[in-house]
């Protein structure tokens, strides 16, 4: 860290005082996620859970507010603890911080949306384990402030919740001709020309082919991504 | 202090481990209610839709009152205990894990149009884990009136998809005895003869393909469970004769 970030830090670490709200460092922290810098296409990490999820757009919805909000204020959490945090047990920490939110999220569900906190039941734990929490909190809230650990739990959850939602729309569609459970391809199409739903679709692999197909788009379009050799 | 001694990480877990379990308990003692009333109403709601009222679950609670005329807690040996109520108080997953002579199997008898219903509950294991449901008997106690499924971790787009429609309507008018009166129950097959599944006194249903574990444990769940409820009948026809 260089010499002039050094300097007194503002009511609760907020960042520094003569730093605009949304400077641009600010903007890139939130936007370099959802391109450049996205979890799932660049850094391969939270895959699991992009496949399980993806079958359908309404649970890959859900899961995306989910992650938001785990990783916005898990994010906050451990920014506003980070200078009093013992070093030797940080990754306990970081665990408890962030399963303490997902049974949190999870109550929540269970009370207010029933039938949603049904279908993910068993991927609300997924949370826990999702790789991309536990590395902003150790890679990046750790050692900044909180305001800017906001923003980067904001940028790498919506990152991930684009291609989740990008590969539900089209597993959904092409597997079930459905859209949020509502029948898109109309019945003509099925019974003139033929046309059958793809059932594999529905299966994981295809999940990880969607997520290849993505990945392959992407680099063809952002030059940066493409490594020298 | 420092922040790398000892006492200073057993201060701070410890101050840690008591704020958060306080914040977790509030929140779940605080939205208990609404998670148990939830939780009933979908109760009755899957009870319902096996006599084919499909209602949501906000209404489910007063067209329950209105449908099911008895709740029977029946004893193994098929006699009605009357302390108990089947509904709230019968808890099928912990009752099968009792010793067999204390079990305690709920029967809910509905009218629809005066036709007499019984719908028995049942509980078995899948493939990842427990699956549970209701099946609705006609009159004869024999044809299939409806089922309804749940599961709680089977594999989506395969075993998950008991809980379908189109399934769940293959079990409609087949019948769980044989000609002599033998309990059969449904067998779920694959490759059976019959896919459109037009015979329905074959006692089987067509397999979800890639689903086989889930289909066994369908099959045996519902001969298992109708098989608590054969002295209970027996009671019941010496009665009626």
């Amino acid at each position: 860290m260089d010499k002039k970030n050094t300097k007194k830090p503002s009511f609760l670490f907020i960042g520094r005082s003569d730093e605009p709200i949304l400077s641009k460092k600010n903007r890139k922290l939130l936007t370099d996620p959802l391109d450049d810098n996205n979890p799932i296409t660049v850094q391969v990490l939270g895959i699991c859970s992009a496949l399980a999820i993806t079958v359908q757009l309404k649970p890959a919805v859900v899961m995306t507010m989910s992650v938001i909000f785990v990783m916005a204020c898990s994010n906050v959490i451990i920014s506003v603890l980070r200078n009093l945090i013992p070093n030797r047990i940080r990754i306990i920490v970081f665990l408890v911080v962030i399963s303490s939110l997902v049974a949190l999220v999870d109550q929540f569900l269970k009370a207010y949306a029933y039938d949603v906190s049904k279908e993910l039941s068993i991927f609300i734990g997924l949370i826990v384990t999702n790789c991309i929490v536990m590395g902003r909190l150790e890679a990046f809230a750790l050692g900044n402030g909180v305001w800017k650990s906001f923003l980067d739990g904001i940028g790498n959850a919506i990152g991930y919740g684009i291609i989740l939602i990008i590969v539900a729309f089209f597993r959904e569609l092409f597997g079930a001709g459905t859209l949020w459970g509502i029948q898109v391809i109309p019945d003509f199409i099925y019974e003139e020309y033929g046309y059958v739903n793809n059932g594999f679709m529905l299966l994981s692999p295809m999940a990880l082919i969607t997520v290849g197909l993505i990945i392959w788009i992407q680099r063809s379009r952002n030059r940066t991504l493409i490594e020298e050799n | 202090m420092d922040k790398n001694s000892n006492i200073y990480t057993f201060l701070f877990v410890g101050v840690m481990v008591i704020g958060i379990a306080s914040i977790l308990a509030f929140t779940s003692q605080t939205l208990k209610p609404m998670q148990k009333e939830n939780v009933k109403n979908e109760k009755m709601q899957n009870i319902l839709s096996t006599i084919g009222i499909n209602v949501s679950r906000e209404e489910a609670e007063g067209l329950y009152s209105k449908y099911i005329k008895e709740e029977l807690a029946l004893k193994i040996d098929g006699s009605v205990n009357e302390s108990l109520n089947p509904f709230s108080e019968i808890n099928l997953a912990k009752e099968l894990k009792k010793d067999y002579k204390n079990q305690h199997f709920p029967l809910y008898v509905a009218e629809v149009e005066s036709e007499k219903y019984y719908i028995i509950e049942l509980r078995g294991v899948g493939l990842w884990d427990a699956i549970w449901g209701y099946i609705s008997l006609k009159s004869d106690f024999n044809t299939i009136n409806g089922v309804s499924f749940d599961h709680k971790g089977e594999t989506a787009g395969l075993g998950a998809e008991i809980t379908k429609d189109w399934f769940k309507e293959s079990f409609v008018d087949e019948k769980v005895f044989n000609e002599n009166g033998e309990l059969v129950g449904i067998t779920v097959l694959k490759g059976n003869n019959d896919p459109k599944n037009q015979d329905k006194n074959d006692h089987e249903v067509d397999a979800i393909s890639g689903s086989t574990i889930t289909g066994d444990g369908v099959t045996n769940m519902i001969k298992e469970r109708l098989n608590n409820y054969l002295p209970y009948l027996e009671k019941l026809n010496i009665a009626q004769l």
